[in-house]
């Protein structure tokens, strides 16, 4: 359990059995009267936020949430199959992935988000090296990075890249944004 | 790092300044009172921060009433006090409190003096009557605006709390439906509360539903709490136990009971007049800023 004074951004907190991140926080305290701290709350499972008050005695439940390191190995129908450091294997639907099924290559390191032994998601590193398999030839020593055209890497994730991006480079791409970042070689 | 801004501690000297000379040209004495005690006032939502096997003051509150009692009759204290978790745009763990009070006085006294002293600290900081505060201006000349904490309840909250308490209610309407609704472009002053949310102050003698208290709004920030003191030592004692008992029960350190400031209620204390007025507050009303955080130059707490 949290007492309210632990409260602050970026905690997260359970709230009728689902777990949030506090992502705006204010304290307020009326003369004489309890503190008063008022959050916007974002649901870790579906991203929708709330206002959220607490008082100086109120208690707030405290999530079971656990990373753990997971191998991904491949794909068996609508489910990725992860292995644990036990070899042991995990499989978890697209709901949970999210966006970061573009990204999973076999092997690939990601760490899982776990509540109540539930995973809720899935967090990738920052940036993953992918073969560009389709684009346009673009105009030979062009080396402008703001110019784009479309292209399709290993994988099929169709994104922008520079326009002197030929198929067969190496190029990073930031998870997070899904953007292109830069040419490996 | 923050940045340090002379400019506005330049406007904070002036006005701690305009403060001092207010009271000293009215035959007030300033005094300076422990800072480290024993027995913090006991409040049920106060917490103390520890120092050694003592506390840090959370007001200068208790030990200027035993120098009223004493035989003082006008006495003025500025300095730090600390409050233990206390961190927001209008709070800070440690800050600085102006209290004042008067012996053969009441509350209505002290409102008297405290728009004079506002009228006064304005025009020596800023040569103006009007306080620019975000996008409102806050002129002194205008009759500042007294309600009763019921009407402004009835009104804002849709409910009466001097009829019917309810302590949970009560904080988070007074937060989210009533301070919102006051006006900002002159003083606001609520008025009487209920006698649960009574606090150190006495009984009305015409209404024993309500007691002697007030609070100060200016730019929709509270500024300073008054009271007519509670002088009755028997009925000081019940509040500081039934006090204590709410503290264990929410699991909140109990401190020990002031016994000398009771014995000092017990010899005799004069009828009186007391408030705590929030000195960085009223700082950043006169600077023009919108953080506790910009009129102190160091991180603290």
């Amino acid at each position: 359990m949290f007492s309210a004074s632990d409260l602050r951004k970026g905690l997260k907190i359970e709230i009728d059995g689902h777990p949030y991140v506090i992502t705006e926080y204010t304290f307020t305290k009326p003369g004489k009267g309890q503190s008063i701290y008022t959050c916007r709350v974002k649901s870790m499972l579906t991203g929708q936020t709330h206002m959220k008050q607490y008082r100086s005695n109120d208690k707030i439940d405290k999530p079971q949430l656990m990373q753990k390191e997971l191998i991904y190995s491949y794909k068996d129908g609508e489910l990725f199959v992860f292995m644990d450091e036990n070899y042991e294997q995990i499989m978890l639907d697209e709901n949970t992935i999210g966006d970061a099924r573009f990204f999973l290559k076999e092997d690939i390191e990601v760490e899982v988000l776990f509540h109540n032994d539930k995973a809720i998601g899935v967090e990738l590193p920052i940036f993953v090296e992918r073969a560009i398999t389709h684009t346009e030839p673009g105009a030979r020593g062009n080396t402008a990075t703001n110019v784009l055209k479309p292209a399709t890497v290993d994988g099929g994730y169709e994104l922008n890249v520079p326009i002197f991006i030929n198929e067969g480079d190496m190029i990073k791409i930031d998870t997070r944004t899904g953007e292109y970042s830069e040419r490996v070689r | 790092m923050r940045s340090i801004s002379p400019e506005i501690l330049q406007i904070r000297s002036n006005a701690l300044q305009a403060i001092r000379g207010f009271f000293l040209a009215r035959d007030f004495v300033e005094v300076e009172t422990p800072v480290r005690l024993p027995a913090p006032a006991l409040e049920e939502f106060i917490d103390a921060i520890p120092s050694d096997d003592w506390y840090l003051r959370t007001s200068p509150e208790l030990h200027m009433k035993r120098l009223l009692a004493a035989g003082m009759p006008r006495i003025f204290q500025m300095g730090a006090c600390f409050r233990h978790g206390e961190r927001g745009h209008l709070h800070n763990p440690e800050f600085t409190m102006l209290e004042w009070y008067r012996a053969e006085s009441d509350y209505r006294e002290i409102l008297a003096d405290t728009k004079m002293l506002i009228r006064h600290v304005a025009a020596e900081v800023l040569g103006s009557t009007t306080i620019s505060f975000g996008d409102v201006a806050i002129d002194l000349n205008m009759p500042w605006l007294c309600i009763p904490v019921e009407y402004a309840f009835q009104k804002y909250a849709g409910w009466n709390p001097v009829e019917e308490f309810d302590a949970d209610r009560f904080d988070l309407d007074l937060v989210n439906k009533v301070e919102p609704a006051l006006p900002k472009d002159r003083g606001v002053v609520l008025i009487d509360y209920p006698e649960e949310a009574a606090a150190l102050s006495r009984r009305s003698p015409e209404n024993p539903m309500v007691a002697e208290r007030w609070e100060l709004y200016m730019g929709g920030i509270e500024i300073a709490n008054a009271f007519s003191e509670l002088t009755d030592a028997d009925e000081q004692l019940k509040r500081f136990e039934e006090c204590a008992a709410k503290r264990a029960k929410a699991g909140r350190d109990v401190y020990p009971i002031d016994r000398p400031f009771l014995a000092a209620l017990e010899a005799g204390m004069p009828p009186s007049g007391g408030i705590a007025l929030g000195v960085d507050r009223l700082v950043m009303l006169l600077a023009n800023v919108q953080n506790i955080q910009q009129v102190r130059p160091f991180a603290n707490g």
